[in-house]
C-alpha cells in the first residue's frame, strides 16, 4: 500500500510542477505550489507509518504552518503586484528583466 | 480491504482535481479543484493513522488557505484568466515533457525501492496519536516550533506592511461626493437621486420586474441592463421594458447632440469675446449653466411622469 501512496504523492507532486511551468495567472501558479506541498505531505505521512515513526507527521505538520505563512505573504505580493500593473498575470511583471 | 478501496476512490478524485486544477481556463474552478484535492488529501490522513493533521488539513488548508485564495481571487478579477499565447515558444510542449520525464523518474524511483510492510504507529501513538504528537513536538521540536512562532508574526507584519496603501489624495467627504453627483446631473443630466429599486409600484418585487412610475409606465432608470441584455438575447425581454429603454436611448442621444451643438456655439461665442476668454473659469460656469437652460426642457417631462 506504501508504494501506491507514494505513486500518487509523485503524481500529484508532478502535476503541480506542470502547472507552475504551464499556467500565466499568478494565483493559479500559487495553487500549483500548494498543490506541490500537499503532495510533499501525503508523502512524508505515508513514511510516518512505513517506519512506525511519528516525526513524519511532525514535519508534515510544520509544513503546513510554513505554507500558511507563505501564502499569506504570496498573495499580498500578488495583490501589490496586480495594484501596480493591473494585471495578475506572471508575464507582466518583466521590469527586472533587464 | 476498506483502506484499499478509499484510497482507490480518492487517487482517482484527487488526480483527477489536479488535472482539472491545471486544465481549467477559470482560476475559480482551478480554486474549486484544489479544495477538492486537499479534501481528499484529508481523508488519505485519517487513513493513515493521522487524525491531527487530517483535522489539520481541513481547518488550515480548505478553511484558511482556501479562503485566502477565493478572497484574492475576488479582489484581483476573476475574469482575469490566461492569455493563450506562448511567451517562450514551445514552452507548453518541453513543460510536458518535463513533467512526464519527472513523473518517470519518480516512479522508477518509487518502484525501485523494496519496502516492507508498513509497520503502523501502533507502537509510538499508545497514548493516542494527538498526545504522542504533542510529547514530540514540545520536546524534541520545540525549538522549531518557537521559531514557528516567530515565522508566523513576520508573515502577518509582511502582509500587513504589503497590502498597506498611503493615501494620496484626501478622502472624498459626503459634501464632496454630493457636489460632484449634481456636478454630473449638470453636465450630463444624470440622475442625482439613487436608482429605484426594482419593482417599487409594481405588482413583482423580482429582480427583473421594472418599477412602474404612476401612469403606469415602465421606469428607466429601474430596470437591471445585464438581466435586460440577457433577457433581449434570449428573446423574453417584456416589449414595454423595451421600449422604455430604446426612448431612454433616444433622449440620451439627443441630449448628447444638443450638448455638441451647445458646445460649438459656446467655443464660437468664447472666441468671438477675446477678453472673457481669458477667465478660463468662465467657460465652466457658463457651461454647467447651460444644461440648467436646458433641464427645465426635459424637467416636466419627467416631472410629468413622476406625477
Amino acid at each position: 500500500m506504501t508504494t501506491h501512496y507514494l505513486v500518487l504523492s509523485a503524481l500529484l507532486f508532478v502535476i503541480g510542477g506542470v502547472g507552475v511551468l504551464v499556467r500565466r495567472n499568478a494565483i493559479v501558479v500559487f495553487m500549483c505550489v500548494e498543490l506541490m506541498l500537499n503532495a510533499c505531505n501525503l508523502a512524508f505521512v505515508t513514511f510516518a507509518r512505513q517506519n512506525g515513526n511519528l516525526d513524519g507527521q511532525v514535519i508534515a505538520f510544520f509544513v503546513m504552518i510554513v505554507a500558511a505563512a507563505e501564502v499569506v505573504i504570496g498573495l499580498a505580493i500578488i495583490v501589490t503586484i496586480f495594484r501596480t500593473r493591473r494585471s495578475a498575470s506572471v508575464d507582466d511583471v518583466n521590469l527586472l528583466k533587464y | 480491504m476498506g483502506e484499499t478501496i478509499t484510497f482507490w476512490v480518492l487517487a482517482v478524485v484527487s488526480v483527477s482535481a489536479a488535472l482539472g486544477l491545471v486544465f481549467s481556463r477559470k482560476a475559480v474552478y482551478s480554486a474549486l479543484m484544489l479544495g477538492t484535492v486537499m479534501l481528499s488529501l484529508a481523508v488519505l490522513y485519517a487513513v493513515q493513522d493521522a487524525p491531527f493533521l487530517a483535522a489539520v488539513q481541513i481547518i488550515v488548508y480548505t478553511g484558511a488557505v482556501m479562503m485566502l485564495f477565493l478572497f484574492v481571487l475576488m479582489l484581483v478579477g476573476v475574469d482575469s484568466s490566461d492569455s493563450l499565447v506562448e511567451t517562450i515558444r514551445g514552452q507548453r510542449f518541453w513543460a510536458v515533457v518535463a513533467g512526464l520525464a519527472f513523473a518517470a523518474l519518480l516512479g522508477l524511483g518509487v518502484g525501485n525501492a523494496v519496502l516492507s510492510a508498513p509497520k503502523g504507529l501502533e507502537a509510538v501513538t499508545a497514548k493516542g496519536n494527538v498526545p504522542s504528537l504533542a510529547e514530540l513536538i514540545f520536546t524534541r521540536y520545540v525549538f522549531a516550533f518557537e521559531v514557528t512562532s516567530a515565522l508566523l508574526i513576520t508573515a502577518a507584519l509582511g502582509a500587513m506592511v504589503l497590502a498597506h496603501r498611503e493615501r494620496i489624495a484626501p478622502k472624498p467627504t459626503q459634501k464632496d461626493l454630493s457636489r460632484a453627483r449634481f456636478v454630473e446631473y449638470g453636465e450630463h443630466g444624470r440622475n442625482p437621486a439613487p436608482l429605484p429599486g426594482p419593482g417599487t409600484y409594481a405588482r413583482h418585487n423580482a429582480i427583473d420586474m421594472p418599477a412602474l412610475l404612476p401612469d403606469g409606465s415602465v421606469a428607466p432608470l429601474s430596470v437591471n441592463r445585464v438581466l435586460a441584455r440577457r433577457e433581449a438575447a434570449e428573446g423574453t425581454l417584456a416589449p414595454e421594458i423595451a421600449a422604455a429603454l430604446e426612448a431612454e436611448e433616444r433622449e440620451a442621444a439627443e441630449r448628447t447632440a444638443d450638448r455638441h451643438e451647445e458646445l460649438v456655439h459656446h467655443a464660437s461665442g468664447v472666441n468671438g469675446s477675446g477678453p472673457n476668454g481669458a477667465a478660463s473659469n468662465g467657460a465652466g460656469p457658463t457651461a454647467s449653466a447651460a444644461p440648467a437652460d436646458e433641464s427645465p426642457a426635459t424637467g416636466p417631462e419627467t416631472g410629468e411622469e413622476a406625477k
